[in-house]
């Protein structure tokens, strides 16, 4: 069984093998260590000059990350969790995502900042948040999430190849969740439609006429599946979903095509339900689409507790998603 | 040029290094010109002293399409050849360091500089950068401008402990000098420079100055009489001493003939447009 976390790995060790000017920083990501995750898991054994391990100094590695990509490299940092990205706000607002278009399109900043997101794993408050939606909206940096449908390894890729920053956020819980293929397994009754070009959108339909389009990224995929299954057993109602691999900015045509049969969209994120990753995608939807009738799904406003029966209270379950699915649908 | 903020031919805001001149003339005179520069908020001196080209400041300061960046940064946020700066305090610090890594990497026998000033030392991201420039003898020399005051906060309301035991700490090897002489500085720099240069890792200069106009435009707080006292150390009467009247007159009419000519081209200069495509 190949995992995400397989094909992380994978294309790190790749992009190291194949191009040079390719380093990887970050804390405890030597081996045997490997970092918090094992994503870094062997890199520093067979390329001991080009992976660094740092400081617990976030902002410097991605400043250093940033100068790096400015003079000619290609940079991979690892934030060891991703409550951390706080700690790198300026550096990603105020130098990475800024000198390509302030310096008048002089220079590139080639350079990627991985993160582990998310709960369920019982980390609390400060370990177990999807902060990615403060990042979200920023010109000149792009946030992208990998997820089990789309190769994790390709879209990593492109983050490396990309000449501009990327946040690349990846939900702690997709590291062992194995890889999806159209047409085999859990998909074999659903038609997977590829949009969107280097970062993908995904637009997953069945034969019937879908009811509603549940618009999701990450690792909340897992989640929208789940409920779409449920919803088509037991209430015979078939959706379509629609699977982001790029948060900011992002290209909204694929859901619009949806929207067009379905008419109603519901939105699943596991950041915090205010002023979200979702609100922005069906005020997008709203604007353009008449009658459309939108819900949103994601943890309530609250840090997210240690106790598992709090956390699970806090965070969108797979029977939030099917509630509010009902709810649109008039049941 | 601060006079011309309230005639209306310039807008926003600027930091004069007018007083601390004899800094950027006296570094750049050792510097390598593909030596790695990141300049701050005070960077026109800089700028000038690395080689840039009046003209071409002159026409990103008044937001001209001609100016360095195309009126995109304007006086703190410019680039050009191996010159970059950035309006934010303590974080241009790691990025320089990166530079300096990526210099190291690919052998070029360049180095980093990167410019802070006392106010700059309140930043914790200052330190982080510092103990990965030592830890891995990275060839960068950061250089303090202490001109005493972060805005309008004199250093000894801001600032626990030394300068230099900040570089140390992290065994950064110091030069320090309380001086506004051009020569000085570039003896300092000169050893400054070649123990980077070397591959012993990074270095620091701290220079300890004066400056002689408010932080950035109207902001200066200080007594006339503190300011009487402090122009006896005007680099350009430091310096100026060791040169006829004769020499004097003629840097002072060429130099004018320079700026005045820069900001006559840029003012005839058209303002850039936005597409919508960047």
């Amino acid at each position: 069984m190949i995992t995400v976390l397989d094909r992380l790995n994978y294309a790190l060790h790749h992009a190291l093998e194949t191009d040079e000017r390719v380093y990887i920083l970050g804390e405890d990501i030597l081996d045997p260590y490997g970092g918090a995750f094992k994503v870094s898991r062997g890199l520093s054994t067979k390329f001991p000059e080009r992976v660094l391990t740092t400081p617990i100094s976030e902002a410097a590695i991605v400043g250093l990350a940033t100068g790096m990509a400015l003079r000619g490299l290609r940079p991979v940092a690892e934030i060891m969790f991703g409550d951390f990205v706080t700690l790198i706000a300026d550096q990603l607002v105020n130098h990475a995502s800024k000198f390509r278009w302030m310096y008048e399109e002089q220079v590139r900043v080639p350079m990627v900042v991985r993160t582990p997101m998310g709960g369920r794993r019982g980390y609390g408050p400060t370990h177990s948040q999807s902060l990615e939606k403060m990042f979200l909206g920023i010109p000149g940096l792009k946030v992208v999430a990998p997820n089990a449908l789309g190769d994790p390894a390709e879209l990593l890729a492109t983050a490396i190849a990309d000449d501009d920053p990327v946040l690349f956020v990846e939900h702690k819980l997709l590291y062992t969740c194995p890889l999806l293929e159209p047409g085999k397994g859990e998909l074999i009754d659903l038609q997977v439609e590829h949009a969107g070009g280097d970062y993908p959108t995904f637009t997953l339909r069945s034969t019937e006429r879908a009811r509603l389009t549940i618009a999701c990224y990450g690792y909340n995929f897992e989640l929208a599946r789940a409920a779409a299954l449920h919803l088509l057993m037991e209430h015979e109602i078939f959706v379509e979903i629609l699977l982001f691999s790029i948060l900011s900015p992002f290209g909204i045509q694929p859901l619009f095509s949806s929207l067009a049969r379905t008419r109603k969209l519901l939105t699943v994120e596991e950041g915090t339900l205010s002023l979200g990753w979702g609100a922005e995608v069906t005020t997008l939807a709203v604007e353009k689409v008449d009658g459309l009738q939108v819900r949103r799904v994601a943890a309530l406003d609250f840090p997210i507790a240690n106790a598992k029966s709090l956390e699970d209270a806090i965070l969108p379950s797979m029977q939030d998603v099917v509630k509010a699915a009902l709810e649109l649908v008039g049941r | 040029m601060l006079s011309e903020f309230s005639t209306g031919k310039l807008a926003g805001t600027t930091h004069a290094c007018i007083g601390q001149e004899a800094d950027a003339a006296g570094i750049f005179s050792i510097t390598e010109p593909e030596d790695v520069v990141f300049s701050n908020h005070r960077c026109h001196g800089h700028f000038l002293a690395y080689g840039g080209e009046p003209y071409r400041l002159a026409a990103e300061l008044m937001g001209r399409a001609t100016g360095l960046v195309g009126g995109r940064g304007g006086s703190q946020h410019i680039h050009w050849r191996n010159f970059y700066s950035n309006g934010i305090q303590g974080g241009i610090v790691p990025v320089a360091v990166g530079m300096a890594l990526a210099e190291k990497v690919h052998a070029t026998g360049r180095i980093a500089l990167v410019f802070i000033g006392d106010g700059t030392l309140g930043e914790g991201t200052l330190y982080e950068s510092l103990n990965m420039a030592a830890l891995w003898k990275l060839p960068i020399l950061f250089v303090l401008e202490d001109n005493g005051y972060a805005q309008t906060t004199p250093v000894g309301r801001n600032m626990a402990g030394t300068m230099s035991g900040r570089f140390t700490a992290f065994a950064i090897p110091v030069w320090e000098r309380d001086t506004t002489d051009v020569l000085d500085i570039q003896s300092m720099t000169r050893e400054t420079v070649h123990a980077v240069r070397s591959g012993a890792g990074p270095a620091s200069l701290i220079l300890h100055t004066y400056r002689f106009s408010a932080h950035s435009k109207g902001d200066d707080l200080r007594s006339p009489d503190e300011l009487a006292r402090i122009r006896k150390f005007d680099p350009l009467i430091v310096h100026g001493a060791r040169l006829t009247t004769k020499e004097c007159t003629k840097a002072e009419s060429e130099i004018s003939a320079i700026i005045n000519d820069a900001f006559t081209r840029a003012s005839a200069d058209p303002f850039p447009v936005l597409s919508s495509e960047h």
